[in-house]
This record gives C-alpha cells, structure tokens and sequence, in this order.
C-alpha cells in the first residue's frame, strides 16, 4: 500500500495579514505539473512569483504516468530529473497485440549514449510532490488552498483574484500563467472559446496495486480474448502500481462502470484468475482534441492542458505541458526584467501552438485508430491488424498511440535558417541532442552542461574563431569548446567517442547557437561575430 | 508519380475475374474486410503518397 499523501500547510497569504493588494511580476494559477515546472524555472532566473492552487494536496490517481527523454531532460534542468528517474520506471519497448498474438512491436530509443531513457513510468501526483520539495529547496512555496476566483486584464499587467479560507484577496503581477488544467478556470473567467473534437467513447481507467511479473513495457491489446470487442493497456508504474486502461465504448454507464463490481471481474479477466490485486484509483474518462487558439492573451498566457488537451494514448499531455513551460519562462523571464520586448511572447504563442497541433494531428490519428467512427474506418483498422500478422508493412500502420516526440520548431522566427549544410537529425529549433562527454576528466552528459542561459557550442573550431567568439560573446553567453581530446577546463567538453560530433554533424567545424531552453537557435561551420549577434538577437526577439 | 488512367494492367479480362472470384462464397461483411485488406496490400506496393492522394481523389470524385 501506498504512504498517504502529503498535505501540504495553508499559510495565510501576506496581502490578508496586511490587508492591501499585493505585487509580484508572474502569478501562477495551479501547481500541477505545469505549474510547478513553471515556478521551479522562475525561481532559477531569480524572477519574482506566487503559485497558487485551490487544493492543498497532490493529484488524485496518476493521471500521467509516461514522462519522455526530452520532459526528463527538462526536469533535469530543473533540479527534479534525478528523483523522478530513481523512483520512475524506465522503459522504451512497446507491444502491440491483436487477438492476443503480437501485431507490432517498437523500440523507442534504440541506440546508447543518451542520459535519459526513452521513458520512465511515474505517476502524476509522484512527480508533483518531487516538484513541490524542489520548488521547497529554492526557496519557494505553493499558496496551497488559495483559488483563483477572478482574472482581469489591465494596462499593465493582469490581476489576480483569490480565495483562500481566511477570505479574498488580490495581487496584481506583469502576467498570469493559466496552468490550472483541462477544465482551466482562468478560461472561463476570460470567456475564451475551446475548439476542437469530442471522441464519442469511454474507457475505465485504474491503478492496480498488485506484484506483476510482466515486463516494464508498454502492452496494447485490440480485441483481446479477455475483454472482447474493445482495446487495453497494461503498463507499469512506480511502487508496484500498474495502470490498467480498458475501451469500454460510448453506451456504458459511467456511474455503473466505475463501481468496484463491475470494475474487478473486468481486471481478473484481464490478468487471470490466480493474481492478487488492489484497486487503488479508478475513474471513466472521455476525451478531446481541442486547444486555445492563441496562448498568449496580452498579459495572461495559458500553458498546458489549460491551452491545449489531447487523448493519452500518446503521452502527449503532460509531457507537452512541461515542454511549455521550458519554452516559456525563459522568454518571460527576459521580459519581465525589460531585456527583451513582449514581442518575445509571440514566439512562444506561435512554437506551441505548432507543438499542440503536431500533438493534436497524432493524437486524433491514434484515436481515430483505436475508436474508429465510422463502420468504414472499422473495417480497414480491422484490415490493418489482420495483414499485420504476416506483413510487416501494415505493422507499420497499427496506431496504439504515436509516444510523445519535442517538436522541431523549424519554422520558428526565433531559428537562424542554416547557410551551411548539415547532415544530421538536429535541425535549427529542435532540441538540442544528448550525448556523452567528459569535463574535467569526468563522465556526464552534454545536455546536464547546457541550458538557463544561452550557449554557444564550438566544436573543435579553428584557434582564431572561437578566440574571436569567446572574445565578443564570453560575457553574455557560455561558450563551451568541444573537442575529442580531453582537457582539465571546467568550460571544455572531451567527445571521447565522438558521439556529439556525429549527432551534431561537426565534422571539422561546427558552432550551435543554443536557447536557454536547450533549442537550437543557429548554427554554421565557422561564423562571423556578426553572424553569431545577429542570430542572438533573433533569438532573444531583439532584432 | 502520377495516376494512371491508361490500360497498366496486361490482362485485364483476367485480373476481373479473379478479382471477382477473390469474392466467391463471402458474406457482405467478408467481401468488405477482403477489399480493405486488398486496398491496403496494392497501396503500399504503390507506396508513393501522392499518387494515392490521387487515387483516393478519383475514387472519391465519382461519389
């Protein structure tokens, strides 16, 4: 069984014990995952901010389970990626059954050399409470039992409403971040329209407590001889959690599903009659595809389920959410302290509007997979799971859920479009890529050296250009030398196997302009100075 | 690639009749899963997206 989980302390807020209208540069309504995300990034660029959420606990049941390499390499940055990897479950092969012989089977991160897996299984509210003491060690803490009750948009800035059990108060802040969930308050309360597709079926799903010899990987059954007609996943989850997710079609009664009765026999079906379980969490959910369409409202910007919502087959919810908020604070932070103009802002609006749609296109195609609409897109799902048995091809077309990728932001006014050529996976606006490489003679990863800042990555440049680079940008950015002999500099990174050289096409030169986000801004063989300002300028919305 | 609306096939009277006789003895259900299997193996021998796009047009145009 599971420790209870924390309560967290209701402190009374500083504007009630005083009694005026308090002052802070971002307000944070919500401290799910997105939200803690986004606090535990202001605290680290030193910006002013409050957090506010209305309930004084973590989530209930796990919600999302399967955070991504990239989200991991974000919770990395953030302090939290070390705990959520050691109580995490990692895993990267998924399988896919039909009629219980497997159909599909995928390996999401097939080559060595990267810190992070291709996934780890950790419920929701694990990684909350591993935020929430993050967020602790910096300094800061949640206005837990504090409810937004009010937004409102003003020359300046927006102001926030807020109840908490020793009555109201309000805090005016430059901006509102809305991180408060699919069923966002701050929306409604800016009555802003919710576009999108409702897919007409339900599904049961639960954490089961049980100890499962199966194996840590992802297993998707369509039409399983145990639950005919409808699809299931099992896939495991930390401390001996397991998350059952079964299709249980739009006709059901919820209400009735939901109850321990009919749940149970549904679950022992599932995983044979000899197997001891404990129900720990159960619901019935239905699901959309819809989102905002703008994520910037002047001064309240909307980041995660609140901005958009996709189906879970995926994962795609709250990994996009974290990956959000690393492409926000950053840009918000530059704002607030007047380095950069609001136009900044935009770039986020417009890189995660392209990242909600990217979620939302293989999200509906997966759902359109699994709960096909029509009896024509039955029977060709149907078609598809059949060949898959002797056809490798149409293993290829089986759609149990596309995982969770970062999206490259190719098009993005903030990326410098490449003059030189690369050959190479990385593109301008993509993430930047892991790989491993020494700094003073010890074993880390490339990517636990970058981020918070700009960088600028030099790959065994010629002496003259990186002096010159160093020289012009060594006090506004970090430049890092890479190179495959290894130095005793804290500031130079060894490529001992040559892995980054290769996932970073370096050849003899190469130099990556890199976001504090870890995205890749530019990049060229051997540039100017000018170039390289120029490219940060673009970047940080200067120019 | 583009879409052929020209004879491709060497032996058309024969590939019909075997295309029908494919479907001999089948249910309506039955028939429809065989052409859905059937449409999926001829796409990916043609696997050029665009010309499926247009396929998939002209198929949909005579509705």
């Amino acid at each position: 069984m599971h420790p209870p989980p924390p309560i967290y302390p209701y402190v009374t807020p500083a504007e009630l014990r005083s009694g005026g209208v308090g002052r802070t540069r971002v307000a944070i309504v919500g401290a799910g995952p997105v939200g803690l995300a986004c606090a535990i990034d202001l605290a680290q660029h030193g910006i002013d901010f409050i957090i506010v959420d209305d309930n004084n606990t973590v989530s209930a049941g796990s919600r999302a389970i399967c955070w991504a390499k990239r989200t991991l390499e974000i919770l990395d940055r953030l302090g939290c990626g070390d705990a959520a990897c050691a109580r995490g479950v990692s895993w990267k092969v998924g399988k896919v059954f039909f009629r219980g012989k497997l159909a599909y089977e995928f390996d999401l991160l097939p080559e060595p050399g990267h810190k992070r897996p291709a996934f780890i299984n950790l419920q929701q509210y694990l990684l909350e409470e591993i935020m929430v003491e993050r967020l602790g060690a910096l300094g800061h803490r949640v206005r837990w039992k504090n409810k937004a009750v009010g937004v409102t948009q003003r020359e300046d800035g927006a102001r926030l409403e807020a109840e908490t059990p020793d009555g109201r108060y309000a805090i005016e802040a430059d901006y509102v971040i809305a991180a408060d969930g699919a069923r966002s308050a701050v929306r409604g309360m800016l009555g802003l329209a919710w576009k999108g597709q409702v897919f007409r079926d339900r599904f049961l799903i639960a954490d089961v407590s049980m100890h499962g010899d199966f194996p840590t990987e992802r297993w998707f059954w369509f039409d399983p001889p145990f639950h005919s007609g409808g699809s299931a996943l099992l896939h495991k989850q930390a401390n001996d959690t397991w998350r059952i997710d079964l299709q249980l079609g739009w006709e059901c009664d919820p209400d009735e599903e939901k109850k321990p009765e009919h749940v149970i026999p549904r679950i022992r079906a599932m995983l044979g009659p000899d197997r001891a379980f404990e129900l720990e969490w159960v619901s019935v959910y239905t699901f959309q595809c819809a989102r905002l369409e703008r994520f910037v409202h002047d001064h309240v910007i909307f980041v995660g389920d609140a901005a958009h919502q996709v189906s879970p087959f995926g994962a795609r919810g709250g990994n996009s959410g974290i990956q959000d908020a690393d492409n926000l604070c950053w840009k918000l932070a530059r704002v607030v302290r007047d380095e950069s103009p609001a136009s900044l802002l935009q770039t986020y609006n417009d890189e995660r509007v392209e990242a909600a749609n990217e979620n939302i296109l293989n999200s509906s195609r997966s759902t359109d997979f699994i709960t096909p609409k029509s009896h024509a897109s039955r029977q060709m799902r149907d078609a598809v799971l059949a060949l898959s048995q002797k056809h490798d091809f149409a293993r290829r077309l089986v759609n149990s859920g596309r995982l969770s990728t970062p999206t490259a932001h190719r098009a993005s006014d903030s990326s410098t479009h490449d003059s030189d050529s690369f050959n190479c996976a990385l593109t301008p606006g993509a993430p930047a890529v892991d790989a491993p490489v020494q700094v003073a003679g010890r074993d880390t990863s490339l990517l636990d050296r970058l981020g918070g800042r700009f960088d600028l990555l030099v790959f065994d440049a010629n002496e003259d250009m990186t002096n010159a680079l160093e020289c012009e940008f060594g006090s506004s950015l970090r430049v890092a030398r890479i190179a495959p002999e290894r130095s005793s500099s804290e500031a130079a990174f060894a490529d001992a196997e040559g892995l980054a050289s290769r996932r970073y096409d370096a050849q003899s030169s190469a130099v990556y302009l890199l976001r504090p986000d870890q995205h890749v801004a530019a990049r060229w063989r051997t540039p100017s100075v000018a170039e390289v300002r120029s490219a940060l300028q673009r970047a940080q919305g200067i120019a | 690639m583009t879409l052929d609306s020209e004879v491709n096939i060497q032996q058309p009277d024969d590939f019909y009749q075997a295309l029908i006789e494919a479907h001999a003895g089948l249910s309506d259900e039955q028939s429809a899963a065989l052409n859905a299997r059937l449409v999926l193996l001829l796409a990916n021998q043609i696997g050029d997206l665009n010309t499926l796009r247009q396929a998939i047009a002209a198929a949909r145009a005579l509705i």
